[in-house]
């Protein structure tokens, strides 16, 4: 307790109060306005944990296991558009965080990993539950900070927050040794953020945007391609009003679905290797790209050197670097996205002033493909349930409010395609990493986040089994999320590859775990262990009705086990290593594979 | 091709794995390195000569600028900069050749910083040229060991590259 707090003098009079460097990190979160936070306590941490079992303003939830933590940080803050934070002890409580923290880096989502370290003193010597948590994480930090002086928390907490959250966002790690913890100093606030190598430009050049908008006007087969840069910039109001202004086709990659609205007639879906048909291809045809906040990843481009021929780019990012790294920018701007959307429409009403944008013979091509290709499945021949059918459902009777966070393979896919996404925010995956787990605790983390929101959890039959433990934690702390395992009963994705480029040799992508086999584990006695409410579908009149029960049912989680078929396949597909003119439809039957 | 690339750097712990880490995590290659105090306390200069093409080079330093403690980046041009390298040699040298030794050395203004029955230590300071012209001659009378410095460079005229960060 401060000894000045009975003379009120002005704030800046006072002596600052003196706390233990825990108490300094826990005061510090509460001055950035933390509310939450997920994490499990070890000796290098204790400390904290002591300050945190009282607070009021930091809810702390006990995870199961450290990853958990780390995805639903990181769930939390890409469901809100605010920060996560990830809580663990030194050595393998901080290399279990090493995963959601690569997760964070690849996918640029706002994530405070705070670790305690062992005693400054001890550093060097091999000490127990020691490791260099820094220097192993540094090439998936945006930033990293040790402390082992207590004076210095309150300034690294808030730049670790100031850095995470600002520019393009990223994962910031503060390791605490167990002395600063412990040890005392003056809490200073605000801090001296000194951090002279930081300063993300975010107001775009005035003649780039002009210059943009006069290659927009001219273009006469423009395509926006949008990226998860948008939503993190939180500007998809901007882009909607920018992409009617332009009349321009749009298209969502998979970290972006939902940024603009699928309901809207200039969305051509998702581009990319299971992009749909005409996303694809408006690529290999246009004659500019307008990217924001996009990357131009492979499974965007396929293979680089053929990918969208004739087309000029004009690249909106926040981080320079990212500008020209895959394709060289006739316009670069690198800028805050939603300002410069802002400036880009002022700049393209000037332009089109002189003389009007016509896209009518583009739109008209792209009608038709749209027409001659739209997505679809073929229904399974094997008894057992369609996964897309099942995906598509749980999107058609929840709705665009709901949040949807996925695994990673065929069901991710999946759910990318057949869930129509409104509103940004509301879907939740890992793009760049390809995190097999990411689901059960990201969507516990966006309960935590949204809790007026519906949460499912698509999730398939492996990835569950890798997380599936956050069940306890949602169960006990009163987070009903509901999950949907697509269970066929296999490594899909894989097994998919498998099927067509390893002449159909299935090496180690059967989990056993669905229909006709030994299903171990029986998902629904796993979730009835965890307190969860657990309804097995195997029979496609009961989708509906099992759908409806999970979304009437908020005192628990729910586990729905969705049996479906293991020959169900991601389509379409641009096979790895070719350009996007060689996707394969094939809605109605598997393209023959070898002719190439 | 080779570009010469200073940094100046907050002096932080970890600043160097950073850096260095970034130069093998994006496969660009360091042909030499170097990392000393500047004229303002808590600042370093790192000095790093890289061999990439135009293209990748320009990624290279949008990269190392997004480091939060890496302040500047510059490339330094040959024709606006001064680059040496330092070169200790340790070159086998008895009586009968010492006399031809200490002649290379005289002619390369270089010094003699040790003197023993059977070698000399010969310190140099040049270009990458001036270096590698005085070991040539070196050669046939023996070396024993070098050590040699990563290439330091400074930009020509009155200009430095604090006035340039922090003038804004």
């Amino acid at each position: 307790m401060s000894i000045t707090d009975s003379t009120p003098k002005s704030q800046a009079a006072r002596a600052p109060e003196i706390l233990t460097g825990s108490g300094a990190i826990l005061k510090s979160l509460e001055m950035l306005g933390i509310k939450d936070a997920f994490g499990l306590p070890g000796g290098a941490i204790m400390p904290f944990y002591d300050e945190l079992m009282a607070s009021t303003a930091v809810r702390h939830i006990l995870v199961r296991h450290e990853q958990g933590a780390g995805h639903a940080a990181e769930g939390y803050a890409a469901a809100s558009g605010g920060i996560g934070v990830a809580i663990a002890t030194s050595g393998p409580g901080a290399t279990n965080l090493v995963t959601a923290i690569a997760d964070a880096y690849m996918d640029s989502v706002p994530l405070l990993a705070i670790t305690g370290q062992v005693f400054s003193t001890v550093m060097g010597t091999d000490a127990f539950q020691e490791v260099d948590i820094v220097g192993i994480t540094m090439p998936i930090v945006k930033h990293s900070f040790l402390v082992k002086d207590p004076a210095e928390i309150p300034a690294t907490i808030a730049a670790a927050v100031h850095i995470a959250t600002t520019g393009r966002p990223g994962p910031v790690l503060v390791d605490v040794t167990k002395d600063a913890q412990q040890n005392t100093a003056p809490f200073v606030w605000p801090p001296r953020l000194d951090l002279p190598g930081y300063r993300p430009v975010t107001k775009a050049h005035g003649k780039q945007v002009v210059a943009a908008a006069q290659l927009i006007a001219e273009a006469k087969r423009p395509l926006v391609y949008v990226g998860g840069g948008v939503v993190r910039a939180k500007a998809s109001e901007e882009l909607r009003e920018f992409a009617e202004l332009v009349g321009a086709p749009v298209v969502t990659t998979l970290m972006a679905r939902g940024a603009f609205p699928d309901s809207s007639p200039l969305h051509l879906g998702m581009p990319g290797m299971h992009g749909s048909v005409p996303a694809v291809l408006a690529f290999q045809e246009c004659d500019l790209i307008v990217a924001l906040g996009a990357r131009f990843d492979d499974r965007v481009t396929g293979k680089v050197s053929e990918f969208a021929p004739d087309a000029q780019v004009v690249h909106v990012d926040i981080d320079p670097a990212e500008i020209g790294k895959i394709r060289e920018a006739q316009v670069p701007i690198v800028g805050d996205v939603r300002d410069v959307l802002v400036d880009l429409a002022v700049a393209y009403r000037d332009a089109v002033a002189a003389h009007p944008a016509d896209y009518a013979a583009w739109w008209q091509r792209l009608t038709t493909l749209r027409e001659t290709y739209p997505l679809g499945w073929d229904e399974p021949t094997d008894g057992h349930l369609s996964p897309q059918k099942v995906i598509q459902r749980i999107g058609e009777l929840t709705g665009p409010e709901a949040v949807y966070a996925a695994g990673v393979g065929q069901h991710q896919m999946w759910a990318a395609q057949f869930i129509r996404y409104e509103r940004p925010n509301a879907w939740l995956n890992s793009g760049g990493a390809g995190t097999m787990g990411y689901a059960v605790p990201a969507a516990m983390g966006a309960k935590v986040a949204e809790p007026d929101r519906v949460v499912w959890a698509i999730d398939g039959d492996g990835c569950f089994q890798m997380t599936n433990q956050e069940l306890a934690t949602c169960a006990i702390n009163g987070i009903p999320i509901k999950v949907a395992i697509i269970n066929n009963s296999s490594l899909g994705m894989v097994r998919q590859w498998q099927t067509l480029f390893y002449e159909g040799r299935h090496s180690f992508t059967d989990l056993e775990t669905g229909g006709g086999t030994r299903m171990i584990p029986d998902f629904v006695k796993l979730a009835e262990a965890y307190d969860c409410l657990a309804i097995r579908v195997t029979k496609e009149e009961e989708i509906d009705a099992a759908i409806e029960l999970a979304l009437a049912t908020n005192d628990r989680p729910v586990v729905i086990d969705f049996v479906v078929s293991r020959d169900a396949m991601v389509w379409p597909m641009v096979p790895q290593g070719v350009g996007n003119s060689s996707v394969q439809y094939a809605r109605d039957h598997a393209p023959h594979w070898e002719e190439d | 091709m080779s570009h010469v690339l200073s940094l100046l750097v907050e002096n932080k712990p970890g600043l160097l794995t950073r850096v260095a880490g970034l130069f093998a995590r994006r496969g660009f290659n360091i042909e030499s390195l170097a990392v000393g105090v500047t004229e303002i306390e808590g600042l370093s200069r790192i000095t790093v000569v890289v061999d990439v093409e135009q293209t990748p080079l320009e990624q290279v330093t949008k990269q190392l600028n997004k480091l939060v403690n890496v302040i500047k980046v510059v490339e330094l041009d040959s024709t606006a900069s001064v680059v040496r390298e330092h070169l200790l040699v340790k070159v086998r040298a008895d009586a009968s050749t010492r006399s031809q030794v200490l002649e290379a050395v005289a002619l390369f203004r270089a010094q003699v910083v040790d003197v023993s029955s059977d070698a000399l230590v010969v310190e140099v300071t040049g270009d990458s040229g001036k270096v590698q012209a005085l070991l040539r001659l070196l050669e046939p009378y023996g070396i024993k060991e070098i050590a040699q410095s990563g290439a330091l460079a400074i930009g020509r005229g009155g200009k430095s590259i604090t006035e340039r960060v922090f003038k804004s």
